[in-house]
C-alpha cells in the first residue's frame, strides 16, 4: 500500500500539468487525464524506470449517453516490476478522435479496432481501421446504451434463393425487461402507463 | 531480367479442424512461406457483454461458463472476485480452497486439451485419445460438484453454490494418485519425439521484449523466459497458502510452451493434493443473508429466509457505485474482468479481457517467414478458444 502511494506521489510530481485528479483503490492507481495527453503519459509510465508499466492490458470504453462527454475511455496498464496496475481513464464527446497507441504497443491495434466497433469511436493514425467482432457489412455499435439488446437484423438460410439472407429481426415474443428495482412504488413501466 | 513473383492468397477456415474453433486466417503465400497472416475473428460472437449488462449478478455468472469452455470454473472466478471486492464479502476458508482446487481441476483440463490438439496439429494421434479420458474422469469431478459437465455456473460472489457431494475428495484424491503417471506416458510419447521436435523447436519464437509489447500473458509470456505468475505475484483466495513452483522457458518456442504446460499440469496436481489435505470443514458460502440465498429446508419455516430467497432470485443483490479491474491466472494467460456497477442489481458494464485475444493478435509477428505447415503448429501452441476471443 505505501508503494503505491509513493509510486502515485511520483506520478503526480513528474506529470503534474497532465493529470487532472488521481486516487488509489482496490490496490490499483487511477488516473484521470485529458485526451490529448494519453500519448505523452502512457509514454511516460511505460519508459520511466520508477514506473515502468510495460504491458498494456486491455483498451475499453463505457457509454454515459446521458452526460455531454458521452464516452469515457479506459486504458489498462500493469508493470511487472512494480507488481502493480494502473488505470488511465478520460471523456470525450461523440465524434471526437483519440490518438493510437499502436506505434507504443502494438498489441492496442486490435484492443482499437474493438473500441471503434462495438462504441464507434475513431482513432487518429490507427494503421488499420476495421470492425473486428461483428459481421461483416454490420451497422451500428452494439454496446451503445442506445442499441436494443435484440439487434436490428437476423440472418438464416432462403430456401428460395439458396443463400443466406439478411432479415428485420421478428420475435415472437418481445424481449421482456421486468424491473424489480422498486416493488412498492410500482416499476417503471407501470408508472409509465399510468401517466399518460 | 528480375523474375516476377506473385503472392498466393490462401483462406485457412473458418471451417478447418486445425483453426481450433471458428478462426479464418487469410494467408499471403509466396511460395511455401507465409508473408503474411490477417486472422478474422468474430464469427462466434455472441455479445456477452451486452447480455450482461442486462442481467443480474447471479444470473451474468453462466455466460462466463462459455467465454473459455474447456475451463469454465476459471472465469467464473475472476467475476467472482470482482464483485467480493467491491462488496467487501469475506468469503469462508472451505469455500475458497473449493475454488482454488477447481480451478487448477480446469487448468488441467485445458492443458490437456492443448498439449494433445497441438500433438494432433503436428501428426500425432495417440496422445489425444489417452489424454481425453484424463479429461472425461476431471469433467465428472464438474458434474458431480456442480450438476454440468461443461457449464458448470457453480461460483458464487462469496463463495460456492454448494458443498462437495460426499465421497468426492477421495475420489479427487484417488486422480492426483494416478494421474502423475499419465503426464509420464504423455511426455514418453512427445518430449523426445523426433517429429514433435522438429515441427515444434525453434517455431513461433516470441522475445522477451516482444512478448511484453503484444501484451502477452500466461504460459505465452512464461515460454519465453518472463517468470510472472498472478497466483504468485497477485495472490487471490488461498493461493498465498499453496507450495507450487511457476515453470519457465528458455526459448520462448513452441516447444517451450509445450514443455510449461506439462510442468504446470504436475504443479496443479500439488496445489489439488495440499487443497485437500488443508480444506477445513465449515460454511461455503458467505452467511450474509442479503447475498447468498438460503438453504431450501429454511424456506419452509423462517419468515425472513423466504423474503431473501424471493428478493435474491427476483432483483438480485445490489452492488454499490464502484469501478474495478480484477484478473486471475486463467489456464490461457491472464483473464481479466472490468466492472462498472451503479448500484443497481445489474452490470452497467463488464469488459471481459480474454488473454487469447492478444495471443491471436500477435499472429502475423509469430508466423511472418514460417512455412505454411507451421500454422498449424503456432496456433495450436497459441492455446485458442474463440468463445474467449470472440465473446
Amino acid at each position: 500500500m505505501e508503494n503505491l502511494i509513493n509510486l502515485e506521489k511520483k506520478i503526480n510530481s513528474e506529470l503534474t500539468t497532465k493529470i487532472n485528479s488521481s486516487k488509489i483503490k482496490h490496490d490499483q492507481i487511477y488516473l484521470l487525464i485529458d485526451s490529448d495527453d494519453i500519448i505523452d503519459v502512457i509514454l511516460f509510465l511505460k519508459t520511466n524506470t520508477n514506473t515502468k508499466f510495460r504491458q498494456l492490458i486491455d483498451i475499453t470504453a463505457v457509454d454515459f449517453p446521458e452526460k455531454e462527454q458521452r464516452f469515457k475511455i479506459v486504458y489498462l496498464l500493469l508493470s511487472h516490476e512494480f507488481n502493480t496496475r494502473v488505470l488511465i481513464e478520460f471523456n470525450i464527446s461523440e465524434g471526437e478522435k483519440i490518438p493510437s497507441l499502436t506505434k507504443i504497443f502494438p498489441s492496442a491495434n486490435w484492443m482499437e479496432r474493438e473500441v471503434f466497433d462495438m462504441y464507434g469511436i475513431d482513432f487518429k493514425d490507427h494503421p488499420d481501421m476495421r470492425r473486428i467482432l461483428t459481421d461483416y457489412g454490420f451497422e451500428g455499435h452494439p454496446l451503445r446504451k442506445d442499441f436494443p439488446i435484440t439487434g436490428h437484423n437476423e440472418v438464416r438460410y432462403s430456401e428460395e434463393t439458396k443463400k443466406v439472407i439478411y432479415e428485420p429481426v421478428k420475435l415472437e415474443q418481445n424481449y421482456r425487461n421486468f424491473d424489480y428495482e422498486s416493488p412498492w412504488e410500482g416499476t417503471k413501466y407501470i408508472k409509465n402507463q399510468t401517466k399518460e | 531480367m528480375a523474375k516476377q513473383t506473385k503472392t498466393l492468397n490462401l483462406n485457412f477456415g473458418p471451417q478447418h479442424p486445425a483453426a481450433h474453433g471458428v478462426l479464418r486466417l487469410i494467408l499471403e503465400l509466396d511460395g511455401e512461406v507465409v508473408e503474411k497472416a490477417d486472422p478474422h475473428i468474430g464469427l462466434l460472437h455472441r455479445g456477452t457483454e451486452k447480455l450482461i449488462e442486462n442481467k443480474t449478478y447471479a444470473q451474468a455468472v453462466p455466460y462466463f461458463d462459455r467465454l473459455d469452455y474447456v475451463a469454465p470454473m476459471n472465469q467464473e472466478h475472476a467475476f467472482a472476485l470482482a464483485i467480493e471486492k467491491i462488496l467487501k464479502i469475506e468469503v469462508p476458508i472451505r469455500a475458497q480452497f473449493i475454488r482454488v482446487m477447481f480451478c487448477e481441476i480446469g487448468r488441467i483440463l485445458s492443458h490437456i486439451l492443448n498439449i494433445t490438439t497441438q500433438a494432433l496439429d503436428v501428426g500425432a494421434l495417440t496422445p489425444s485419445l489417452w489424454g481425453f479420458e484424463e479429461r472425461e474422469t476431471l469433467m465428472t469431478f464438474y458434474e458431480r460438484v456442480s450438476g454440468s459437465r461443461l457449464h458448470a455456473n457453480y461460483f458464487r460472489a462469496g463463495g460456492v453454490h454448494q458443498d462437495m457431494p460426499r465421497g468426492l475428495d477421495a475420489d479427487i484424491f484417488d486422480f492426483t494418485k494416478k494421474f502423475p503417471k499419465i503426464i509420464d506416458d504423455l511426455e514418453s510419447l512427445l518430449t523426445e519425439n523426433r517429429i514433435f521436435k522438429q515441427r515444434n523447436v525453434d517455431i513461433g519464437v516470441v522475445s522477451k521484449q516482444d512478448a511484453l509489447n503484444y501484451s502477452f500473458s500466461g504460459v505465452m509470456l512464461r515460454g519465453s523466459n518472463v517468470p510472472w505468475d498472478l497466483r504468485k505475484s497477485q495472490p487471490y483466495d488461498c493461493y498465498d497458502q499453496m507450495d507450487f513452483k511457476i515453470p519457465v522457458g528458455k526459448n520462448g518456442d513452441c516447444y517451450d510452451r509445450y514443455l510449461c504446460r506439462v510442468e504446470e499440469m504436475r504443479e496443479s496436481v500439488k496445489i489439488i493434493n495440499q487443497c485437500l489435505q488443508k480444506m477445513p470443514k465449515g460454511p461455503i458460502k458467505s452467511t450474509d443473508g442479503k447475498i447468498s440465498p438460503p438453504a431450501k429446508k429454511e424456506l419452509k419455516e423462517s419468515m425472513e429466509a423466504l423474503i431473501h430467497h424471493f428478493k435474491l432470485f427476483t432483483e438480485g443483490y445490489r452492488v454499490e457505485k464502484d469501478e474495478i479491474y480484477t484478473a486471475v491466472e486463467a489456464p490461457k494467460g491472464e483473464f481479466g474482468v472490468y466492472l462498472i456497477s451503479d448500484g443497481s442489481s445489474k452490470p452497467y458494464k463488464c469488459k471481459i479481457r480474454a488473454p487469447g485475444f492478444s495471443h491471436l493478435q500477435a499472429m502475423d509477428y509469430l508466423i511472418k517467414g514460417h512455412m505454411l505447415a507451421d500454422v498449424p503448429a503456432v496456433l495450436g501452441s497459441l492455446d485458442i478458444v474463440f468463445g474467449e476471443i470472440d465473446r
